[in-house]
């Protein structure tokens, strides 16, 4: 299997803020790989240093085999739709095409025109005049026209409507079924992406919290709940993501590559969310006493 | 032509969602031997949903002999549940049933069925494996 994406311990500091810390990734080529987190976590950092676009400040980033900002070569292979999909409004979606084969070696005119087509949008309309979900397949268009083997997208469907969000995911996806392609797509809520994306990556301030294949991840992770244990008596042969505990109950979010059952545990199952939110929650050891004094 | 749905909150995958939306509609008789499902371009354009995910759906109804991928052209049924399927559940079907009849005799409501149910069939899993 190919990897598309390799990131060591790629690190963006600005001054002394740190944006990205030690990211270390391996994306398989072909996945569409939802970048979660939230905002201000460095989901954007990471996306404008695998597109080439900043300098890490340490750490290295190998993308499609060559390093992001080696130059027009490397360029060619990667589309980038920046966050809140722009584009130049006095420019007709005409100009915008035309720019595009203008500025792009690999440009393909008939995959770009037919979709605009297909998008029932007027060449002659001005970028400046399209709702908020036009623009958006606009950009995304553009990235398309360039055939690129790895799209990168930064937040595209936060601002769209709900229909506009379902029509521009089903246009990437049917882009990538025709292209097979490398999607990045970032977004703060992972309920936009559960539908599209096969691999994951938590960020959450600043650093990587988990990173893996989506039905992987589903079907390693865990809630159990049992009468109250002490915090660090989870499932034999589990590792705890999150505990929670009142007097008389015990809850754990655990990842387990073996099935619990032990009947003294009740066992569900995960969602993409819930399996997020716990590790955008996880356990801080010392937490743990507190939670006994308030649930008394 | 069958157009799928998805429910994303019934708690049951995408993937296998769309399998069991095929079976169905083999067993309605909505499809037959010989009729296309929608490509997986289409399918994905419509939902919004990752291309694996219908490519593994219609993998899993390949491998159960339901469905034949051609080359080029599309996925087909070549085969429909025989009724000899749902037969063979009869029996099953009748004992479960008066098992049901039983279990409310014995004061369990259908909360309290299923969690026996669901207990029981976790720890048959952990008893063979």
């Amino acid at each position: 299997m190919t990897t598309a994406i390799r990131t060591d311990a790629l690190t963006k500091r600005y001054g002394r803020r740190t944006a990205l810390d030690a990211c270390t990734l391996d994306i398989p080529a072909g996945r569409v790989v939802g970048l979660v987190g939230p905002n201000g976590a460095g989901k954007s950092t990471l996306l404008q240093l695998l597109a080439g676009l900043l300098e890490p400040t340490s750490g290295t980033a190998t993308v499609l085999g060559g390093r992001p900002s080696s130059g027009p070569e490397q360029l060619a292979r990667v589309g980038f739709v920046a966050q809140d999909t722009p584009t130049y409004s006095g420019l007709t979606i005409r100009d915008h095409l035309r720019l595009g084969a203008h500025l792009n070696a690999r440009w393909d005119a008939g995959l770009a025109e037919a979709r605009v087509a297909r998008l029932g949008l007027d060449p002659d309309q001005k970028a400046g005049r399209l709702s908020g979900g036009q623009r958006a397949q606009l950009a995304l268009t553009l990235a398309m026209g360039k055939r690129p083997e790895l799209l990168l997208l930064d937040e595209p469907v936060a601002s769209l409507d709900p229909l506009a969000r379902r029509e521009f995911l089903g246009g990437l996806m049917e882009f990538v079924a025709e292209q097979g392609a490398t999607v990045v797509l970032s977004s703060h809520l992972v309920t936009d992406l559960e539908r599209v994306c096969d691999h994951l990556v938590l960020l959450a301030a600043s650093h990587v919290q988990v990173s893996g294949e989506v039905d992987e991840l589903l079907a390693t992770h865990q809630r159990v709940t049992g009468r109250r244990r002490p915090h660090d008596e989870a499932p034999a042969g589990t590792s705890v993501v999150r505990s929670g505990h009142t007097d008389r109950q015990s809850t754990f979010v655990v990842r387990s590559s073996v099935p619990v059952l032990d009947p003294e545990w009740a066992v569900e199952p995960l969602d993409l969310e819930e399996l997020v939110l716990a590790y955008m929650t996880q356990d801080v050891v010392d937490a743990h006493d507190l939670t006994v004094e308030v649930s008394r | 032509m069958i157009e799928f749905h998805l429910d994303a909150r019934s708690g049951v995958s995408p993937y296998l969602q769309l399998v069991q939306q095929v079976r169905h509609a083999l067993r309605l008789g909505i499809l037959a031997v010989g009729d296309q499902l929608p490509t997986v371009k289409d399918v994905v354009a419509t939902l919004a949903i990752n291309p694996n995910t219908v490519s593994k759906a219609y993998r899993e109804l390949e491998y159960e002999g339901l469905v034949e991928a051609r080359q080029g052209v599309g996925t087909f049924v070549v085969r429909t549940f025989g009724e000899s399927t749902l037969a063979a559940q009869g029996p099953l079907r009748d004992e479960l049933a008066a098992w049901l009849d039983r279990a409310r005799e014995a004061g369990l409501d259908e909360e309290g069925i299923e969690a026996l149910f669901r207990d029981t069939v976790r720890a048959a899993v952990g008893r063979t494996s």
